[in-house]
């Protein structure tokens, strides 16, 4: 079954006197429990599809036909207040960068506490006790400091870390993340993603994930949708469009993914120095 | 976050605002009755003394002690104005830029309107329409300059509007109104924060212009600006009456200064 049907979005901007085509004519199903992928390069409308979804397309943009049904209710058909209740509650949204997704002036534990105690109305106590919880689940170190630290003070990871919790905080059935690997080198990515597929596991999620890195795309995903200038040119499972690829745009991202030049070998991993065992000396 | 006094130029003038308001807070309580009147003519409009370090005025009071409660009373004044035209100016920004299109158009350009009246002038003709008195001078002054506020705090959300973490804010559920108070005015406070020092060394220049002219404190109450006024009919022969009022509006503007423009880089955010 569908739990999110976008069906012909339409997203356009509008300048004084031209229209930008952002989204046309998308169509993408997520079903329970499934991660699926969006990719495309550059420009080809993925951010703002996602956006559009919790219809939050910043303006001139403006979401102009189409249907984006969730649990059978189409969310282009909801109030003010239905749509704040389902942002956050219904669909979480994890952005790219990190850094910029966190208030700077909020320790980072009270961003997620936050998004807790708007939606369930939890006393400022119990919303401490469950983002550590939580904290915890999305494999956080030492909870207690972080919670109470900047996000400046934290690292790359770390902070990916928290804007996933913030995104889970009110128990969404649906998450979309928009790049969430971009900003981050690359073992951190690999370690984000497999956050990303356990806690889909634990929370029963479904997964949309938007990225322009086929290799991320390999990792995780059951599903993938490829998305050149505003719409869907190919989708296949995940197996299949990596052997079979039918449409240039696919070809040209599955070049274009780095790779092992023919025979060489991986050295074995180092274990990983840890900083504050270096520093704590 | 570094201390806002890590600059030599701030710590000095932090010092010597905090050494001002002690003066004034305690110097107050050690001193005689401002109001306090020796009648006998030859304590009249005598220099500086033992007995009155400041001399005294017109009527035989005590300048230092004149000088020491008028000075509580200009700087609670003016603190007490910048921290209402804060509160107007920063809502006012922050509504304008949230609102944005039309109505941004039309709350600026109210804000153009009233900023191109004079600030003395139109608090000249209020104080003259409305009568003289403390309440009606905070109020004038509050009214009178929270424009510059409300346009700086109008620039700076209309930036941090489209930053992610207010997206981020939105996309987890929180209403408009909430993300704009939660979120994004609690980020112009460094920015005010500097505004409201040099606003409120504005405002202790304007009391005292006002009081000089009459508009102000009313007798037999004193500010610096009233003392300045007793002083300067008579400033050939008691040059102290318009001296020590003048030093001390002199001395409490620039330690503001000092502070203003030395706190800002230290105080901005880390993003």
């Amino acid at each position: 079954m569908s739990l999110l049907s976008i069906e012909n979005l339409q997203t356009f901007f509008y300048d004084k006197n031209n229209i930008t085509k952002a989204v046309d004519g998308l169509t993408v199903h997520v079903n329970s429990g499934e991660i699926v992928a969006l990719v495309g390069e550059s420009g080809s409308g993925k951010s703002v599809s996602a956006l559009s979804v919790l219809r939050l397309v910043p303006p001139p943009g403006k979401i102009i036909g189409g249907n984006i049904l969730y649990k059978d209710k189409n969310l282009l058909h909801l109030s003010k207040k239905e749509m704040q209740a389902v942002r956050g509650k219904e669909i979480g949204l994890v952005l790219q960068e990190p850094l910029s997704a966190l208030n700077p002036l909020f320790k980072a534990g009270e961003q997620i506490a936050e998004v807790m105690r708007h939606h369930f109305k939890w006393p400022r106590k119990k919303a401490r006790v469950e983002t550590m919880l939580l904290m915890e689940k999305v494999r956080l170190e030492d909870v207690e400091r972080i919670y109470n630290a900047y996000p400046h003070e934290l690292s790359g990871g770390q902070r990916q870390r928290v804007l996933i919790a913030a995104a889970l905080a009110a128990r969404p059935n649906l998450l979309i993340a928009d790049e969430p690997t971009t900003a981050l080198d690359t073992t951190i990515q690999k370690q984000i993603l497999e956050l990303l597929k356990n806690l889909q596991n634990e929370f029963h999620l479904s997964l949309l994930l938007i990225t322009h890195d086929l290799g991320v795309v390999a990792e995780i995903a059951d599903r993938v949708y490829v998305m050149s200038s505003g719409k869907v040119v190919e989708s296949a499972p995940t197996n299949e469009l990596f052997q079979n690829p039918q449409h240039p745009c696919t070809m040209a991202l599955i070049e274009a993914m780095p790779s092992m030049p023919q025979g060489q070998k991986l050295p074995s991993p180092a274990s990983e120095p840890l900083l504050h065992s270096l520093s704590k000396k | 976050m570094i201390s806002p006094f890590s600059s030599t130029s701030a710590r000095i003038g932090v010092i010597m605002f905090i050494l001002i308001l002690a003066t004034i807070l305690v110097g107050g309580l050690l001193v005689p009755d401002p109001n306090l009147q020796n009648r006998p003519a030859d304590t009249r409009l005598q220099g500086p003394s033992f007995s009155h370090p400041f001399g005294t005025d017109q009527l035989g009071r005590d300048v230092l002690a004149r000088i020491l409660s008028g000075g509580r009373l200009s700087l609670s004044i003016s603190i007490s104005v910048v921290v209402l035209a804060l509160v107007i100016g920063i809502f006012y920004g922050a509504v304008s830029a949230a609102l944005g299109g039309l109505w941004d158009q039309i709350m600026m350009r109210i804000v153009d309107m009233l900023l191109s009246f004079p600030l003395i002038f139109l608090a000249v003709t209020c104080m003259a329409l409305f009568g003289a008195g403390i309440s009606y001078l905070i109020i004038v002054l509050a009214l009178t300059s929270w424009m510059d506020i409300a346009r700086l705090v109008r620039a700076e959300v209309l930036s941090l509007k489209s930053r992610t973490f207010v997206l981020r804010a939105k996309a987890s559920g929180l209403g408009a109104w909430r993300t704009l108070f939660r979120h994004i005015v609690p980020q112009v406070f460094a920015t005010v924060s500097v505004f409201a020092l040099l606003r409120m060394a504005d405002i202790i220049l304007i009391e005292s212009s006002l009081s000089f002219i009459g508009l102000g404190v009313q007798p037999p109450q004193a500010s610096w600006g009233s003392i300045l006024n007793d002083g300067w009919p008579v400033l050939a022969h008691a040059w102290w009456l318009s001296f020590f009022p003048g030093l001390a509006i002199v001395l409490s503007i620039f330690s503001l200064h000092l502070i203003s423009t030395s706190v800002k880089p230290p105080l901005e955010v880390h993003a």
